[in-house]
């Protein structure tokens, strides 16, 4: 039982995240590893195909259901998911790293009086204890840590752990009705700005940085963006400059990504940009200076003006 | 009202990092320490509500050494009104520190209490949090808004791809991220009046570490990657390399 994992879904408007099929796997990879089993939960309302969840491993899911759950609330779903630990016996609680999941981790282990390891970016099961590795300093160093107390909040940094290929097996579903859910606080509305991505959740990031000289030329790096499916980001100095809203930064105080492509475009590289996206499998750089730091982590370099190189790079890709 | 503001003493941004001889904790030598970047937010915001209420109190919270003195000096500057260091020499982990930080908000008596959303070292951002739960508070976490209408909050906080708009009450913890107000500077009026301020110092409530830190290391160096070429001239190669060699386009 002690190593049977209990994996939180995430649910935003009934559909189901792509970090939580993320961490359903990692869970049920996990748990083969430890000889458990793993249970998913999902809080929310209707909630569009749970069953696909067994396709990630979740081969039991419960959907604990309230019209009212449809959007988050932090007190509702804490306590919720801590009933849930308790009744199932659960000692170890996966939770992607999102920004619900970073909200509502730490309660939980409270609750539990569990310890919270956020951020992980892999786990290793050594003499019967889970060593979690998280970066530290926005990456420039890892740590190694380990859990001192019987149960244990886990949250999984997006992007990192593989959802890989969903097989065709269907999660058998639970649906538990609750009623009197705790609302003290709560979700009463999202803004999201439609279509767009978020530099947090993609795939392909295309920043851009104090070379790209004003607020107008990022039109530069919106339509390379649009072309390859990418998020827009920024550097810090864009940011401070009023150029980008702060959303799009990355780095130490704005976000750290791990995107499958990165391209940095006007970007010199301080340590503190490179720390928030140097776990990037590819990095592609653009930039005048050929001494630039950001080509001493960049896979594929050009040394040139953004002005001249990045037109150049939309034609190929419209090709 | 009484507000409370925690805040950290954290290495810069700017900072490279070199492990100690512990193989566990950054080696201290030749960093320079500042007051975390977040948490200059949460000052603002409990600064600015304060001159909304009138009536009230912000005192400024630090858990640490004595050298955290010197931050909570820069959160008086900017205009809190006093400061407590809860000392302690010792690692504690964000569990530990948020037991001793929710023992001294009690004390206190604050009711409404703003932190940074995370320190810049370790990177958790679960301190607020933690603390709000040990205490019964509300909490809403990376708030780039903030309003408070007699007992009732409304904050705006950011999510991927934009915001949601939370609703709770006092007390809570509210934690800050960049946007959520523009930090003031500290006038010398106010840094001349810092240094009459008192900072009253005990000791942190004893409390235990619920993780271990096993070790620290350095993430993989990055092979040397390559120069394409120059110019626009060296895109179709560029290009051909993402799909070809990397595959991801």
């Amino acid at each position: 039982m002690a190593n049977n994992i209990l994996v939180f879904i995430e649910q935003r408007d009934g559909k189901i995240k792509k970090a939580s099929f993320e961490a359903a796997k990692a869970a049920s990879d996990f748990a083969a590893k430890l000889g458990g089993e793993i249970k998913a939960v999902v809080i929310g309302g209707e909630v569009e195909n749970v069953a696909q969840l067994g396709g990630y491993g979740a081969a039991n899911v419960v959907h604990i259901k309230n019209s009212e759950l449809t959007k988050y609330s932090s007190s509702a779903y804490a306590e919720l998911l801590t009933k849930e630990m308790s009744d199932g016996g659960f000692d170890i609680l996966f939770i992607s790293n999102t920004a619900m999941g970073r909200d509502l981790a730490p309660r939980v282990a409270v609750q539990n009086n569990a310890a919270a390891i956020i951020d992980c970016t892999a786990f290793d099961y050594q003499d019967g204890t889970i060593v979690a590795t998280r970066p530290v300093y926005a990456g420039k160093a890892l740590v190694d840590v380990k859990a001192t107390t019987e149960k244990k909040v886990f949250t999984l940094r997006p992007n990192v752990f593989s959802a890989g290929s969903p097989s065709d097996a269907s999660a058998t579903v639970e649906v538990k009705e609750v009623s009197d859910v705790n609302l003290k606080s709560r979700v009463v509305e999202e803004k999201l700005s439609s279509g767009k991505l978020d530099v947090a959740e993609a795939d392909i990031i295309v920043s851009g940085g104090r070379g790209m000289k004003d607020a107008e030329s990022f039109k530069l790096v919106e339509e390379l963006a649009g072309l390859l499916g990418a998020a827009v980001g920024a550097s810090r100095a864009v940011v401070d400059a009023g150029w980008r809203p702060h959303s799009e930064q990355v780095g130490q105080t704005g976000k750290t990504v791990s995107p499958s492509l990165y391209v940095a475009l006007g970007i010199s590289g301080a340590i503190q940009h490179l720390a928030g996206m140097r776990s990037s499998k590819f990095i592609v750089a653009v930039n005048k200076d050929k001494d630039a730091p950001i080509f001493q982590v960049a896979d594929y370099g050009i040394v040139g003006d953004v002005f001249d190189v990045v037109p150049a790079m939309i034609e190929e890709l419209k090709k | 009202m009484k507000i409370a503001v925690c805040v950290s003493h954290v290495p810069d941004t700017a900072t490279k990092v070199n492990i100690g001889p512990d193989g566990k904790t950054l080696d201290p030598n030749g960093v320079a320490f500042v007051l975390n970047p977040y948490d200059e937010y949460a000052i603002e915001e409990a600064l600015k509500t304060k001159e909304l209420l009138g009536e009230s109190e912000v005192v400024v919270i630090s858990l640490g050494p004595d050298v955290n003195k010197e931050t909570i000096r820069k959160a008086l500057a900017m205009g809190a009104d006093g400061g407590v260091l809860l000392k302690d020499e010792n690692y504690r982990d964000s569990y530990a520190v948020a037991k001793a930080l929710a023992a001294e908000i009690e004390t206190q008596g604050a009711q409404l209490v703003f932190f940074g959303k995370q320190s810049v070292d370790y990177d958790n951002g679960i301190v607020g949090q933690l603390t709000a739960e040990m205490l019964g508070f509300n909490c809403a976490t990376v708030a780039v808004d903030f309003k408070l209408d007699g007992d009732k909050i409304t904050v705006e906080r950011e999510i991927e791809g934009g915001k949601e708009v939370v609703e709770t009450s006092i007390p809570a913890v509210i934690t800050a991220q960049k946007g959520l107000n523009e930090p003031r500077y500290a006038s010398l009026k106010g840094i001349m009046a810092a240094k009459r301020k008192t900072i009253e110092e005990k000791e942190a409530a004893a409390a235990e570490n619920y993780t271990e830190v096993l070790g620290m290391k350095k993430p993989p160096e990055k092979a040397a990657g390559k120069i394409v070429g120059e110019d626009a001239s060296a895109v179709p190669e560029l290009i051909r390399l993402l799909k070809e060699e990397a595959k991801v386009i």
